[in-house]
Order: C-alpha cells, then structure tokens, then sequence
C-alpha cells in the first residue's frame, strides 16, 4: 500500500509549490537579497566590460549561495512548525522521497530567482559572453543543483541545533568552496572566453552526482535523528 | 515499565505533567527511542498502521483541511484517486467538520485544529492510534463526538491508547485507565473502577 517514491516525491513538490505560492516568504526574501547585491556591487566597483567579465561570475554565485541560504532555512522551518516533520516520520513515505523533493523545489525557487536577476547582471555590469552561452546555461543548471542539493541536506542536518540560521552557513559553505570555485571558474571562463570550462564543468557534474547520491542515501538517518 | 497493549481496547493515559505519557506514546510511535529496553509492536503491524496525533497539530498552516488531509492521504500511500477523496471528505464529516469549508488552518479555531488533527492521524485506517491530549481546547459537543468516534475506533478491532487530564471525556467509552508517574504505570484500572468525580458525577 505504501506509495512509491515518485509519488510521494511529486506529492511533497506540489505540496511545498503551493505552501511557497501562497506565502512567498523564500521567494521575496531570496530576490530582494539578490538584488541588493548586484546594485550594492556595481555601486561599489563600477567596473568596465573587461574587468566586469573577470569578477561578475564571483559576484553572481556568491550572491545566489547566500540567497539560497534562506530559501534553505525556510524549507525546513515549514516542517518544523506544528511538529508537521513528526508526521511524515509516522507515516510510510520514503525519507528519500522527502529529500528529493525538497532539492527539485529549492532548485525551481532559486533557479526562478536567477532567471529574474540576471539580466539585472547584464545591465549593471554590461557583461557580454564571448564564450558559447549554452554553455552557461549548464553551468547555472549545474551550479544551482549543487547549492541546493548540498543546502538542504545540511539545512535538515542543522534542524534540530539551537540556532540552525547561524549553523547551516558554518557547515554549508566549507563543504560548497569546490562546487563554489568550479561554478566562477567555468562561468568566469564562459564569459571571457580565454580558457576552456570543460574541465570545471565536468568537476561541478561529479560534485552533484555525488552530494545527490550520498543526500537521497543518508538522509534517513538525519530525519530520524533525535 | 513492563506493559502489554491489546487489540480492541482503549486505554487511557492519565498521570501528572512530567509523568513520562508523551514520552510513552512517542516510543510507541517511533519518534523516540527508548535509552534502554525495547518497544516490540505485533509481527504483523507495520509502521503505516500506526496513526500518531501529538501535542502540536501536525498540519500545514497555510493549506485547508481537505489539502493537509489529500497530502497525508498520499504520504500513507493512498493515491489520489476519488476514492480516496471520498475518505478525506469522511473523515472530515467525522469529527465534525466542513470537508467544503475553503479557509486555510492558520483561520481554524484550537478545537478544530484538533478535530483535523484526529482525522488526519485515523485517516489510513490504523491498527494502532496514539493520541496526545486530543480533547484540549475543544468544547464539550466535539468532545463527546471525538470520544463516540474513538469508541467506534476501537469497536472496529483497533489499539487506542489517549492521554488526556480530561478524563470524563472517556469516562464512557475507554476500556482500561493507566496512571503513570515518574515513567511507570503504577495503577490499572478498569472502567467499572473509576472514582464518582472521574465519570462526572
């Protein structure tokens, strides 16, 4: 009877869909962040098209990892409130289901808030790629999966901490600074068109194989864990 | 603690505040392990026949009833199909509310978050269903529902172990009354035992 994992994982997505259509809290937060951001730095630097191809691929995922930070605590105090998560550890749904769930609707809410901002990107910092844009296209792919795969695995590892807001950076970015260099690198490279990205971008592939298969193997325990 | 639950009763957990009852229930659910000795459900009880209402309400605010209700459905493997509808809207009927009411539960009052609450705790059909204090903060028309429907719970062959500090609510329907104090049950009683003030006289 118990349901499969696609279902139960399609039934948590349009669950966290609705909850996050209904109160915004992620969305506008992350966005604003974001925003905030990119006018901040470009006020700061005024840089030119040369310079800006060089520093705008730092800029871009530095700004999404900390936007998705609170698209990540969010995720989880959902749960949290009411005892809900107590719920779905009484029931027969797969903890697997759960966390991919959460991964494919922190991914649609963060990579919404990258398509919404980055032609703010393109205006402020007047980049123009040299490199194949299709291929930034993967790496924005690539680069989100890695954030939120990583991100919500450690926002549910520092649920139940006194003060998981200050906990889930402290875990979160040590464990991101490969993905986090392999998406500026390639991005970087993209844009100024001087070096190949193939090679960040196959370690990037490698990272999000990998932290998806040890999140969807581990995550029982961390959702069982007193 | 030595204790043996059985099938088609329902027991009721009374005792002091800090007496070990929640923490009983949550063991019996799964959500805590015991730091020694071993809570062994019947070999053939799975984890899905377990319905668990806590002392929170274990719903999602910002959906209606019948949203929290079609979720859970799905989680316990229900599907999504009319029938199981049908049982949302049933078990909705069943403790008194609305299945067509269309306000999120962040607008609901206590009692019918509660209410909500057990219909979505029974909603699976369970063979067991643990209950926290489901009567607090609902008025006394809810209650004798709530109770009528627990009694009707255990007619049909289920294990209903409730705590409350209410206990004429069940003073008619429950079967066997444990006290607990200081993580052990240190009195038994039957319905026939209780005291005068206890059945509301």
């Amino acid at each position: 009877m118990s349901g499969g994992f696609y279902a139960i994982t399609r039934a948590n997505l349009e669950k966290d869909l609705r909850l996050e259509w209904r109160s915004k809290d992620a969305l506008n937060a992350m966005g604003f962040f974001a925003l905030l951001v990119v006018v901040i730095f470009a006020m700061s630097f005024d840089p030119s098209a040369e310079e800006s191809r060089r520093i705008v691929g730092g800029i871009f995922w530095v700004a999404f990892l900390f936007a998705a930070i609170v698209a990540l605590n969010q995720t989880w105090a959902r749960e949290m409130r009411n005892q809900v998560l107590d719920a779905y550890r009484v029931s027969a749904a797969p903890a697997s289901a759960l966390f991919f769930s959460k991964v494919l609707g922190n991914f649609l809410f963060v990579g919404l808030i990258e398509l919404l901002v980055s032609p703010l990107f393109v205006v402020f910092y007047n980049v123009r790629s040299i490199g194949p844009v299709w291929q930034l296209a993967v790496v924005f792919f690539l680069g989100t999966w890695a954030l939120v795969a990583n991100g919500t695995f450690f926002a549910a590892l520092s649920l139940r901490t006194r003060n998981r807001e200050v906990m889930l950076p402290l875990l979160l970015f040590p464990i991101s600074i490969p993905a986090l260099l392999a998406m500026v690198q390639a991005t970087t490279n993209i844009l100024s068109g001087e070096y190949s990205p193939d090679m960040w971008i196959k370690l990037l592939a490698g990272y999000d194989v990998v932290f998806t298969i040890a999140g969807l193997l581990m995550f029982e325990v961390v959702l069982n864990a007193e | 603690m030595n204790f043996c639950f059985n099938a088609s009763t329902l027991y009721v957990l009374l005792g002091d505040n800090g007496a070990g009852k929640s923490t009983l229930l949550r063991m019996l659910a799964g959500l805590t392990q015991p730091t020694s000795g071993k809570v062994e459900l019947n070999a053939n009880f799975t984890r899905q026949q377990v319905g668990y209402m806590g002392h929170a309400s274990l719903l999602y605010d910002e959906l209606t009833g019948m949203e929290n209700l079609r979720y859970f459905a799905e989680l316990q493997g229900m599907g999504t199909s009319h029938e199981t509808i049908k049982k949302c809207e049933l078990a909705m009927n069943c403790v008194g509310l609305d299945p067509g009411m269309h306000r999120n539960v962040h607008a609901y009052s206590q009692g019918m978050r509660q209410r909500l609450s057990l219909a979505r705790a029974v909603l699976h059909s369970p063979k067991i269903v643990l209950l926290d204090e489901p009567f607090s903060n609902v008025d006394a028309v809810s209650m004798a529902q709530m109770s009528r429907h627990l009694g009707e719970l255990r007619d049909a062959g289920c294990t209903v172990i409730v705590i409350t500090h209410q206990v004429t609510a069940l003073a008619h329907t429950g079967d066997e009354f444990l006290t607990m104090q200081l993580g052990r049950i240190i009195e038994s009683r039957k319905r026939a035992q209780l005291r005068p003030t206890e059945v509301g006289l």
